[in-house]
């Protein structure tokens, strides 16, 4: 099987790419059109600044490539946020999988601290993405945005309001916890994706 | 709702972990990867790994270290110890740490904190501070590995941190560090309620209570041990049961 990573200017990618070689998976990082295109899997993970990274993957034709792709792909954090509408991150048009904008997280009380850091508990999960992983139990987040509740919402996870821990439409899924650096959980998360 | 975090410490020499008491005699317990992975395993929620040797050659082995904790372990982890400069946090993450802690260089030279959080992000940046109550009440800040006393005072240099940029602040009471008698409990809890950003107790973990009132009285985020955990003194698992059974928000 070849799994392909979407390499942009995003940070936090080789994460991903140790934790699927602790599947016994070796990934290729490319911004190749065609790699992307042949490889089984794509993910597209990191961590950035919305507008910042938009405006790259405009530059580099990779949002054409990636809307263009038929196999399944998994969005990781920002890259979540990056196959949603539009963000309010920099204020910036997204790639539109999912027609849902992204919000920033404001506290509403004082213990409520932003970035969103730590581990919490994922609720109604409901995606082949998440077989075998019952209601409760907890990813690891690192994030300041968030894609609120729609139809496309396939896990939920409370952090001063519910919102989309993931998402799902036909071959796109996407995640704005860290599977990566999820445990054993992550880990079967990561398994469940290779395996569709 | 976020899980209260659990953390074990594993201090780095010479690619070996060490566990300090009151900052002096050390004792060897092993493979800091080895151990990093099996603490992962037993379900701590995060690792941090301190190189507690300052020597060029000593730093070398530290940053393979990382590297190898990195490829084995898939929970997030932070690094510190000997960070002076940018150069180091870009080095450490680029061997693939999730965060940086950084202690005496911040104190010597505040703006490192805002340069780490602008270039990597507040996520990144957590800053350790070493504390003592002294006579007189007041909490005085310590560099050096608590050897050299700074005339500043706790709260105050915490609170700069958070407005410089820092993600998180991991405190440590030498008063309570390696006596096995309870984290900084009052101080804690003051910290916790001046501060937007998340607060790591540090020092005192001796019994599983302690644990608990880290996080109840004391309104930590997240609760550091290195020893108790060395030398299974404490279980992980047995710890986390516990906490839940005592209310505490805990992933299991």
């Amino acid at each position: 099987m070849s799994v392909a990573i979407v390499k942009y200017n995003a940070g936090n990618i080789r994460s991903v790419v140790l934790a699927l070689r602790r599947l016994g998976v070796e990934p290729l990082l490319t911004d190749d059109p065609r790699q992307l295109a042949a490889a089984d899997k794509v993910l597209f993970p990191g961590q950035g600044e919305a507008s910042h990274v938009m405006a790259y993957l405009r530059e580099h034709k990779l949002d054409e490539v990636i809307l263009s792709l038929r196999q399944p792909v998994l969005g990781i954090c920002i890259g979540q946020q990056l196959l949603c509408a539009r963000s309010a991150e920099g204020d910036v048009d997204c790639l539109g999988i999912f027609d849902v904008p992204v919000e920033r997280l404001i506290p509403q009380e004082r213990q409520q601290k932003v970035p969103h850091m730590g581990w919490n508990s994922l609720t109604s999960v409901t995606s082949p993405l998440f077989a075998g992983i019952s209601d409760g139990e907890y990813v690891y987040y690192v994030h300041s945005y968030y894609v609120p509740l729609c139809q496309w919402t396939v896990a939920v996870t409370d952090y001063i309001q519910p919102f989309s821990a993931a998402l799902r439409r036909e071959n796109f899924y996407a995640t704005q916890f860290h599977p990566e650096k999820s445990g054993g959980v992550g880990e079967r998360i990561l398994r469940n994706f290779l395996q569709m | 709702m976020l899980a209260k975090r659990i953390i074990p410490c594993l201090d780095v020499q010479g690619g070996e972990t060490v566990k300090g008491t009151c900052f002096v005699n050390l004792r060897s317990a092993g493979d800091p990867v080895e151990l990093g992975r099996l603490y992962s395993e037993q379900g701590a929620d995060e690792l941090v790994f301190l190189d507690i040797t300052a020597s060029h050659e000593g730093r070398k082995t530290f940053t393979s270290v990382v590297r190898r904790v990195a490829a084995a372990v898939n929970i997030p982890f932070t690094v510190g110890g000997g960070v002076n400069e940018l150069g180091d946090v870009e080095r450490l993450l680029a061997a693939g740490a999730d965060k940086v802690s950084l202690n005496s260089a911040a104190l010597r030279e505040p703006r490192l904190i805002d340069e780490i959080s602008t270039r990597f992000g507040a996520q990144v940046c957590v800053l350790a501070i070493d504390a003592r109550q002294e006579a007189d009440g007041h909490w005085q800040c310590y560099i050096n590995g608590g050897r050299v006393p700074v005339g500043r005072d706790l709260f105050d240099w915490a609170h700069e941190a958070q407005e410089r940029g820092a993600g998180e602040i991991l405190f440590t009471s030498m008063n309570h560090d390696g006596v096995k008698t309870g984290f900084a409990n009052d101080a804690l809890a003051a910290l916790s309620a001046s501060l937007s950003i998340p607060v790591i107790a540090s020092g005192g973990a001796g019994a599983m209570s302690h644990f608990r009132d880290a996080f109840s009285v004391g309104r930590a985020d997240a609760a550091l041990a290195a020893s108790v955990f060395h030398f299974g003194e404490i279980a992980i698992p047995a710890l986390k049961e516990y906490l839940r059974k005592e209310n505490i928000n805990v992933r299991i």
